[in-house]
């Protein structure tokens, strides 16, 4: 057999998820006020005034009374500098990130500070908050902390739109994907329209796609294994439920194929007939598209029975 | 109280590792095959397995199912994850043991670090409502901490170069470790900042990893293991996720971890401490009491080798393998997660059972 390529195959994974988040009745009434440009803190029990402020007071536990107006200056308390800013940070161009203790207040907040240059920072240096033109009750409603003596931004009110009680937050993140020597030797095979799989030398066992490793034994897998492209529909379901980034419009046929010659049904789809007359024991063969297997559809020979297929269920 | 020993550690070199893939399989299978030949046991010996990964790191969910396959589940075995580091795992193995549920059990930590841009993936640790819509990166948090302890006279900019001086060469006899070699403090700080006060040799690389350590009860230990290393205490706390509120010059989850795990800790007479920044290291050994008679970090330390969720299991698995060799009649492992020693776990050893 082919020896798979050495070099592993890589590829850009990005992934993007927002989380919408209830705020809670302390975060709630905070983030309000930030759309409003005003910040809030709590009072604990202590005396000591924490702002932001906490949702339950970390000696007592008990949720805090009414928030109270700080700030909104403060002063720098720690900073450290940032020269080559990350995506989705406050600011684009380099700047401090630093803890600031708003005035009124004994506990700090991690904000961004534009102040220009590093050395322009300093630990007890003052600082006010620039608002967002558009705040929506988020803590990004401050845009960033700017130095207080500097000239002052000319006033406009922008817009408040908070959602009652919810924040959404954006994620978004970028990997690269590194595909392991199995699925590389896979995927390779998919290239040339053939299907590979690759043989445990303990247990005996073929998988397909290939894992590299054995999972019932955990030791490497090296025997390589060209399948055939015919297989049995062990089980299958009708997916009649459609969702975003759906490739095939339902309603359509999800199965659990078992390839001739492997000891493990993989997922596919299976069409090419109606849905109704998908059934368990179908022979069905794969269908090559540009990004490999497209989905597998009726070969035409008789059904398998079921004895030949029922402990890969 | 049941005794239970550490009687196997292995760990894969620390690099980044265009072949790896973020489920670990690659790096866990030869990692968990020299710790079973250390043993002289097979998969099956293994009642309890427990692993810590993240799948902030693997960018997928459940990315520790994946894992499995290098354990060979089959038949069914008993399985548990932490998405924290393997030395919480190690915990729950322990644990495990303590109770009578499992004789031998198997703790792995494993993470490709360098899948995306580590110290960016590590803000979404941070406080989700306040904090990490900002997207602070981890690099930035502890330089916070950096200068505070500078501003307030705790430690200097040369006094951090010392340590990461000491700790790479230290780790020129670790075969494990990433980063190493003979340096001077004057040339180090003769470098840029990465994040002012942090300069690149102030913070871990960033590198991927795997680590396995091996437990036993009373009962087996002794026939896995010539010279088991006892786990004499064992104990984590962590401190307030609120970073603004915390007093970031003392560490009391450090503090009381370690009081808690061991009334004599300043005894031990070697700590592999699981610090990320040059000034944690000296934030830890104050907060633990460690003197200046403590070997610190032999290995090099995590300043060399930080594979995230395995660093810290490796620490431990280090200073049991200290015990093991006879090199150490105690020692103490650490780790930490999360940001700025928010959190911190102890593990005592000792190559006399109680």
């Amino acid at each position: 057999m082919t020896q798979p390529a050495t070099a592993p195959l890589r590829a850009p994974l990005d992934i993007e998820f927002d989380y919408t988040r209830s705020l809670g009745p302390v975060l709630s009434q905070f983030m309000a006020a930030l759309a409003q440009r005003r910040i809030l803190g709590a009072r604990g029990a202590d005396g000591r005034v924490h702002a932001p402020p906490f949702e339950y007071d970390p000696v007592t536990a008990e949720p805090p009374g009414d928030l109270l107006p700080v700030g909104p200056e403060g002063t720098v308390v720690s900073w450290s500098w940032m020269p080559e800013p990350l995506a989705g940070q406050p600011l684009a161009v380099p700047f401090a990130w630093a803890l600031i203790r708003l005035d009124g207040a004994d506990t700090a907040l991690l904000h961004a500070v534009d102040a220009g240059s590093a050395a322009a920072m300093r630990t007890g240096l003052r600082v006010r908050p620039r608002w967002s033109a558009a705040r929506t009750g988020s803590i990004r409603d401050i845009a960033c902390f700017e130095p207080s003596g500097g000239p002052a931004v000319p006033d406009d009110p922008g817009t408040a739109e908070a959602a009652d009680g919810m924040t959404v937050t954006p994620v978004r993140l970028h990997y690269m994907h590194t595909a392991s020597p199995g699925e590389g030797f896979y995927l390779r095979g998919l290239a040339e329209r053939r299907l590979l799989g690759q043989r445990c030398g303990v247990c005996g066992q073929v998988y397909v796609p290939p894992r590299g490793t054995c999972p019932a034994d955990g030791v490497p897998t090296h025997e390589e294994v060209e399948l055939s492209p015919s297989g049995t529909v062990t089980t299958f379901c009708i997916v009649n439920v459609g969702y975003p980034g759906q490739r095939v419009t339902p309603p359509y046929v999800a199965a659990a194929i078992l390839l001739d010659g492997a000891d493990i049904a993989f997922g596919h789809l299976v069409l090419g007939c109606d849905p109704s007359e998908v059934r368990m024991g179908m022979r069905v063969r794969a269908v090559w598209g540009d990004e490999g297997v497209s989905h597998f559809e009726p070969n035409g020979e008789a059904d398998a029975p079921y004895e030949s297929y029922e402990r890969f269920m | 109280m049941s005794e239970v020993a550490v009687v196997g550690f292995a760990q894969s070199p620390v690099a980044v590792r265009d072949d790896a893939t973020t489920s670990g399989v690659e790096m866990l299978v030869p990692t968990i095959a020299e710790a079973f030949g250390a043993c002289g046991i097979t998969k099956s010996d293994i009642g309890f397995w427990c692993s810590g990964s993240s799948d902030y790191l693997a960018g997928r969910a459940f990315s520790f199912v994946s894992a499995v396959d290098a354990i060979g589940a089959v038949p069914p075995t008993m399985e548990s994850h932490v998405e924290m580091d393997g030395a919480w795992a190690l915990y729950e193995a322990w644990v495990k043991v303590l109770t009578g549920d499992a004789d031998i059990a198997l703790a792995y930590g494993f993470g490709k670090s360098s899948g995306a841009e580590l110290r960016r993936v590590l803000a979404l640790q941070l406080d989700p409502y306040l904090v990490a819509p900002l997207w602070p990166d981890s690099v930035s948090v502890a330089a916070l901490q950096a200068r505070l302890g500078l501003e307030a006279g705790r430690w200097t900019e040369k006094d951090m170069a010392e340590v990461a001086a000491r700790s790479r060469a230290a780790a020129a006899g670790n075969p494990a470790a990433q980063v190493s070699g003979s340096v001077t403090a004057a040339e180090l700080l003769d470098r840029p900042y990465v994040a002012e006060p942090l300069r690149a040799h102030d913070c871990a690389p960033v590198g991927d990893g795997a680590a396995v350590v091996i437990i036993a009860s009373a009962a087996r230990a002794r026939e896995l293991c010539e010279r088991p290393a006892w786990i004499t205490g064992f104990a984590h706390r962590i401190d307030s996720g609120s970073l603004g509120a915390r007093d970031l010059l003392s560490v009391p989850s450090a503090a009381g971890a370690s009081s808690a795990a061991s009334a004599d800790v300043g005894s031990v007479d070697v700590a592999e401490l699981h610090a990320p920044f040059t000034h944690q290291e000296i934030l830890l050994r104050e907060a633990m009491g460690l003197g200046g008679d403590v070997a610190i970090s032999p290995s090099g330390g995590a300043l060399c080798g930080n594979p995230m969720f395995a660093a810290g299991l490796a620490r431990i698995g280090l200073a049991a393998r200290a015990v093991m060799s006879g090199r150490a009649g105690r020692a103490l492992g650490h780790a930490t997660s999360g940001p700025a020693l928010q959190q911190n776990l102890v593990c005592v050893l000792s190559g006399a059972s109680s």
